[in-house]
C-alpha cells in the first residue's frame, strides 16, 4: 500500500465566535481517491480552504505536510505552485471568456505580456481531451452547461500540473447523467496517478469512487474507513455522521397531537419547481407537507435536498420556476404568487441567509423590524415614529437583542442578535404560519438557546411553524413531526416517537437513483 | 393582537452574559451619539466653514443682502433637481437624463406660450405632466422592462436634448409671460406699512420659527409620553437656539432687500414634504428598502418594481419643475439650457451624504450638499476666478467630501 502523500495534523481554526475545526488530522494516501464526508457546517469546506491556502499559514493551528515537506501556504497560488489545486463547489469560470482563456486565466502561455495564441489554442485542446471534452477551445463558458463547465474545470486543473485535486461537493449542480461521468473521470486521473480529495454526502457516490473516507462531525475527524472494506457499509458511514450526543440543550416542550379533523393551517401540495437557469433540472420534484397550528414540523436535508427552494417557491415565487402544485391554508386554497400575497395569507419565511436576504444591514433595527408591516404603525401612509419606536423597543427587551438603542444599525449586531432581529420583524408581521430556514445557523450557543425558546413559544401561542434545518439533533429536540427531503424529493416522515439520527440521516442521503 | 402576547414572551438571558450590559450600554450611547453626529452635521459644518471663509475672501459681499437673494435664485434649480436625484440614488439608480428633460421642458414651455400663446398656468401644468410622462417611461423601462438606469437615462439625455433641438430649431425662444417669469425671478408681493424691512417674509419667518420650535417642543412631549428617551433639557435648549438663529438670520437677510424670492417658497415646501416623505412614509421607508438590500426587500413584501417607477416618475415632474424655473429665470428657452445640471445634482447628493451603491442619504442632505456647491459657484464668481479653475475647486471638492465620508466610515466601521 503507497504511502501517504498528504498529512493534516491537528489542525484548528477559529472564526470570531465559532470554532469551526477542532482538532483535525486527516492522511490522504498517494494515488487514491479520498472522500471527506459530515453534516452540514462540520467543517469539510474549511479543512480544504485551510489546506489550499484560502485560510493562509498562521490564521490557524497545526501542521500540514505534503509530500513530506512541512507546508506553510500563504494563498491559493503557493498551494498550486506544489500542485494542490482546490475546485470550489460555486465554479470559478469567467462566463465571457472561452475555455481555453479560462483555462490558462492567471497561467498564460506568453512572451512579455503578450499571449502565444497558438500554443495556448493547441495545449488547451489537449487538455480538453484529457477530460473527455471535444467542445472548441474558443468556446465561450456561457455556450457549455454546467456538467461540461466542471470538467473544464478540471482540464484547469490539470494545467497547473495537478499532484492533488481536490473537489468539493463536485455533483451537487449536476444531474446523473454529467455526475457519473465526472465519477468516471476522476477514476481515469486516478489511473493516471493523480491524488484526489472529493468532499460529498452522497452516499452511494462515495462507494462508487473513494477508496477511503474521513468522515468529520462538528470540526473534529471522527474516523477514516477504508471504503473497499466489507464492513463499511453505508449505516456504518451515517452512524459517523450522527453519532452525535444531544447534549445541546432545548426548552422543555409538551409534544403537539395532532388534532383529528381540524384542517391544516398549511398544507402543500404536489410541489414542483425547476432551477432558474438550468430548464431541465428539478429541484423540488413533487412535495407534499403539511402543518397544523401549534404544531413545529421540521424538514430536514442536506445540502441540495430542495428544502429552502421549495420554500421560496411558495414563498411568493422567490426562487426557481414553478411548476406545479396547490397551497392550502386552514383548508382553503390559496395564492402565494407575489410576496405581498404570502404575507396577506399570514405566511412568513425567515431565510436561512439573513445578511443578503434577511436584512438591510445598513439600516437601523427599528426600520428593520417594521419594514414587513409598516402599516400596522402608520396612518395613511405616515409612519408614527414613535409608536414604531415603541414596537422595536418591546422586541428588543423581549427579544432581548443586544443593541443599546433600536437605532443602531443591524450590520453591527452579532449573528444571534441579528437572527433575533430578522424573527422580529416576521412575528411582527403576526402571521400564522412561520416557516424558518436554519434559524440557528451561524450563532453561539447562549442565542440558540433564546430562539429555541421563541420558537416553542410561538407554537404554544398556536401558530404553524415549519423548521428547516441540518442540524438533527435540534430538529429531534424541538419538532413534533420531521420531513426528510433529498435531491428535490421527500423521502420520509417522521413522528417525534420515531425519529432518531441514524433513521433521518438514512433517508436524507438516499439518491434519486433509487426512486427514478 | 397575537403579535403583542409574542412580543411580552420574557426570553430567558443566556447564563453569565447580561451583567455588564448597562455600563457598556452608556458608553455606546454616548460614543454612538458622537459619530451619528459627526456623519450627520459633518457636511453642515463644512457648510459653515465654507460660507465664513468666503465671508473674509470677499470683504463681506457673500451675505450681502443681495447676494443671498441671487444664491438663492441661481441655485434653485439645481437643488430642486437634487431632491429628486436623492430619491434615485437612494433607491440604488442614477438619473443623467435630467438636465436634458429640464431643457425640453423648458422648450415645450416656451413653444406653448410664446408661440401658441397658451395662458401660462396651463401651460405649466401641461410642462409638469410632460416631465411625469417622460419620467414614467424611462421608470417603466427601467423597473418592470429590467434595463438598468444608467443606459435608460443615458438614452434619455441624448433624445431629450435632440429633441430639444428640433423643438427650437436651433434658436432661443422668449420671452416668457410675466407669470411664468415670477417663478424664476419674482419676489413675494410687499404688503403693509413702509418698515425697512420686507414685511410679509418677517411675517413668514416668524411665522416658520414658530412652528419648527412648536414641532420641536410637541416632538419632544410625544418621545416623553412613550417614555422614550429624549436629548438632555440643555442640549435640547440649545438645538432650538441654533435653530432659531440660523433661521432669524437668513429672514433678516431676505427682508432688508427684496423679501423672499417665489422660488424660495417652493423650494421650502418641497424640502418639508419630501423630507417627511422619506422619513415618515411608508412610500420613503420602501425606497430605503430597496435601496439598502433589495432582495430582503423583495422578501419582506415590499413592491420594489412600483416602488422604482414612481421614484423615476417623480424625478420626472421635478425635472420639469426645475426646467420651467430656468426658463423662466433667464426668461428665453435655449438648446443649450441645463447643460451637466444632471452631474450637479449627482454631485450635490453625493456631498450630502448618499451612496453608490443607494440605501443611504437624506433631502436635507442632497439640499445641503447642493448648497455647498451653490456657494462655491458664488464665492468663486465673487472672487473673479475663471469657470475653468472653478470646474477644477468643484471637483476636488465632491472628492474631499466623499472621501471624508468613505474615511469616516471606514475608522466607525473597525
Amino acid at each position: 500500500m503507497a504511502g501517504p502523500v498528504l498529512e493534516m495534523r491537528s489542525i484548528v481554526k477559529t472564526f470570531p465566535g465559532v470554532k469551526a475545526l477542532s482538532d483535525v488530522t486527516l492522511t490522504v494516501r498517494q494515488g487514491e481517491v479520498h472522500a471527506i464526508c459530515g453534516e452540514n457546517g462540520a467543517g469539510k469546506s474549511t479543512l480544504m480552504k485551510v489546506l489550499s491556502g484560502v485560510h493562509p499559514h498562521g490564521t490557524y493551528e497545526g501542521e500540514i505536510l505534503f509530500e513530506s515537506e512541512v507546508c506553510e501556504f500563504k494563498d491559493i497560488r503557493a498551494s498550486e505552485q506544489h500542485g494542490i489545486v482546490i475546485i470550489h463547489q460555486e465554479l470559478a469560470l469567467v462566463p465571457y471568456l472561452s475555455l481555453a482563456e479560462n483555462i490558462f486565466l492567471g497561467n498564460e502561455h506568453a512572451k512579455g505580456g503578450f499571449i502565444n495564441w497558438n500554443e495556448t489554442l493547441k495545449h488547451a485542446t489537449e487538455l480538453l481531451r484529457r477530460v473527455g471534452l471535444t467542445d472548441h477551445p474558443e468556446t465561450p463558458v456561457t455556450d457549455i452547461g454546467v456538467g461540461k463547465q466542471q470538467l473544464v474545470e478540471i482540464a484547469k486543473a490539470l494545467s497547473k500540473k495537478v499532484k492533488l485535486l481536490i473537489l468539493d461537493e463536485p455533483t451537487a449542480a449536476l444531474n446523473d447523467e454529467d455526475s457519473g461521468k465526472l465519477l468516471d473521470l476522476i477514476l481515469e486521473l486516478k489511473k493516471q496517478g493523480i491524488t484526489s480529495i472529493i468532499i460529498s454526502h452522497k452516499l452511494n457516490e462515495i462507494r462508487k469512487v473513494a477508496d477511503s473516507v474521513t468522515i468529520l462531525r462538528d470540526g473534529r475527524s471522527i474516523e477514516t474507513l477504508d471504503v473497499k472494506a466489507p464492513e463499511t457499509t453505508e449505516d456504518r458511514i451515517i452512524s459517523g455522521m450522527v453519532g452525535r450526543d444531544l447534549d445541546h440543550r432545548f426548552p422543555e416542550r409538551t409534544p403537539h397531537e395532532a388534532e383529528a379533523g381540524a384542517a391544516p393551517a398549511l398544507e402543500i401540495r404536489d410541489w414542483t419547481v425547476f432551477h432558474p437557469v438550468d430548464q431541465q433540472r428539478k429541484v423540488v420534484d413533487d412535495v407534499s407537507v403539511q402543518v397544523r397550528r401549534g404544531e413545529i414540523v421540521g424538514i430536514a436535508g442536506l445540502m441540495g435536498a430542495g428544502r429552502t427552494e421549495l420554500a421560496m417557491n411558495v414563498f411568493g415565487r422567490t426562487y426557481g420556476r414553478y411548476a406545479g402544485g396547490t397551497v392550502l391554508k386552514d383548508g382553503k386554497e390559496i395564492r402565494t404568487k407575489t410576496v405581498a400575497e404570502a404575507i396577506k395569507h399570514g405566511i412568513a419565511y425567515v431565510t436561512e441567509d439573513r445578511k443578503h436576504y434577511g436584512l438591510n444591514l445598513i439600516d437601523t433595527i427599528n426600520r428593520n423590524i417594521s419594514l414587513t408591516a409598516l402599516d400596522k404603525v402608520a396612518k395613511r401612509g405616515v409612519v408614527d415614529e414613535h409608536e414604531e419606536r415603541q414596537v422595536s423597543e418591546r422586541f428588543r427587551k423581549s427579544m432581548n437583542i443586544k443593541a443599546p438603542t433600536v437605532f443602531e444599525p443591524v450590520g453591527k449586531l452579532s449573528g444571534g442578535n441579528q437572527q433575533k432581529v430578522v424573527l422580529s420583524k416576521w412575528i411582527f408581521a403576526g402571521p400564522d404560519v412561520l416557516i424558518l430556514d436554519e434559524p440557528t445557523r451561524g450563532i453561539d450557543v447562549g442565542a440558540k438557546y433564546e430562539i429555541y425558546t421563541v420558537i416553542d413559544q410561538l407554537a404554544a401561542e398556536g401558530k404553524a411553524v415549519v423548521f428547516i434545518s441540518s442540524e438533527l439533533p435540534e430538529l429531534l429536540g424541538m419538532c413534533d413531526r420531521i420531513y426528510t427531503m433529498a435531491a428535490g424529493r421527500l423521502t420520509g416522515e417522521f413522528s417525534r416517537a420515531e425519529a432518531s439520527q441514524e433513521a433521518l440521516m438514512r433517508q436524507m442521503t438516499k439518491d434519486k437513483e433509487v426512486t427514478r | 393582537m397575537s403579535t403583542d402576547v409574542t412580543a411580552k414572551t420574557p426570553a430567558p438571558a443566556p447564563p453569565g452574559k447580561s451583567g455588564s450590559a448597562t455600563g457598556e450600554g452608556l458608553l455606546q450611547l454616548m460614543f454612538g451619539g458622537l459619530r451619528r453626529n459627526m456623519r450627520k452635521y459633518g457636511m453642515l459644518i463644512a457648510l459653515a466653514l465654507l460660507v465664513i471663509l468666503f465671508q473674509v475672501w470677499t470683504g463681506g459681499d457673500l451675505l450681502l443682502p443681495r447676494n443671498v437673494s441671487n444664491l438663492v435664485l441661481q441655485n434653485s434649480y439645481i437643488l430642486i433637481l437634487a431632491i429628486g436625484m436623492m430619491l434615485v440614488i437612494i433607491a440604488g439608480h442614477i438619473d443623467l437624463s435630467v438636465g436634458s428633460l429640464t431643457a425640453f421642458v423648458g422648450a415645450t414651455a416656451a413653444v406653448l406660450t410664446v408661440e401658441h400663446h397658451v395662458a401660462w398656468p396651463v401651460a405649466l401644468v401641461l410642462c409638469l405632466v410632460l416631465g411625469a410622462v417622460a419620467g414614467a417611461v424611462q421608470g417603466y423601462l427601467i423597473a418592470y422592462f429590467g434595463i438598468p438606469s444608467f443606459i435608460v437615462t443615458l438614452a434619455g439625455m441624448l433624445l431629450f436634448r435632440g429633441l430639444t433641438e428640433i423643438f427650437l430649431e436651433g434658436q432661443t425662444l422668449g420671452p416668457f409671460p410675466d407669470g411664468l417669469q415670477k417663478l424664476g425671478n419674482g419676489f413675494l408681493p410687499e404688503v403693509g406699512p413702509d418698515t425697512n424691512y420686507h414685511n410679509l417674509t418677517l411675517l413668514l419667518g416668524f411665522v416658520l420659527l414658530a412652528s419648527v420650535v412648536y414641532q420641536e417642543v410637541r416632538d419632544r412631549k410625544r418621545q416623553q409620553e412613550f417614555l422614550l428617551d429624549v436629548l438632555p433639557r440643555n442640549a435640547f435648549l440649545l438645538k432650538l437656539v441654533a435653530i432659531a438663529a440660523a433661521v432669524l438670520a437668513v429672514t433678516m437677510l431676505l427682508a432688508s432687500y427684496q423679501g423672499a424670492p417665489i422660488i424660495l417658497i417652493v423650494l421650502g415646501v418641497l424640502v418639508v414634504g419630501y423630507g417627511y416623505v422619506m422619513r415618515n412614509a411608508i412610500f420613503g421607508r420602501h425606497i430605503y428598502a430597496i435601496g439598502g438590500n433589495l432582495p430582503a426587500a423583495k422578501l419582506s413584501g415590499v413592491k420594489d418594481k412600483k416602488v422604482t417607477f414612481l421614484v423615476f416618475l417623480n424625478m420626472g415632474v421635478l425635472a420639469a419643475l426645475a426646467g420651467m424655473v430656468v426658463a423662466a429665470r433667464l426668461n428665453a428657452a435655449s438648446p443649450k439650457a441645463g447643460l451637466n445640471f444632471e452631474l450637479e445634482a449627482i454631485a450635490s447628493s453625493f456631498i450630502g451624504g448618499a451612496s453608490m451603491s443607494g440605501g443611504v442619504g437624506t433631502v436635507l442632505g442632497a439640499i445641503i450638499g447642493g448648497l455647498v456647491l451653490g456657494v462655491l459657484n458664488n464665492g468663486m464668481n465673487l472672487l473673479s476666478v475663471g469657470t475653468d479653475w472653478q470646474q477644477v475647486i468643484k471637483g476636488l471638492a465632491l472628492l474631499l467630501a466623499v472621501g471624508f465620508d468613505v474615511w469616516n466610515k471606514r475608522k466607525v466601521g473597525s
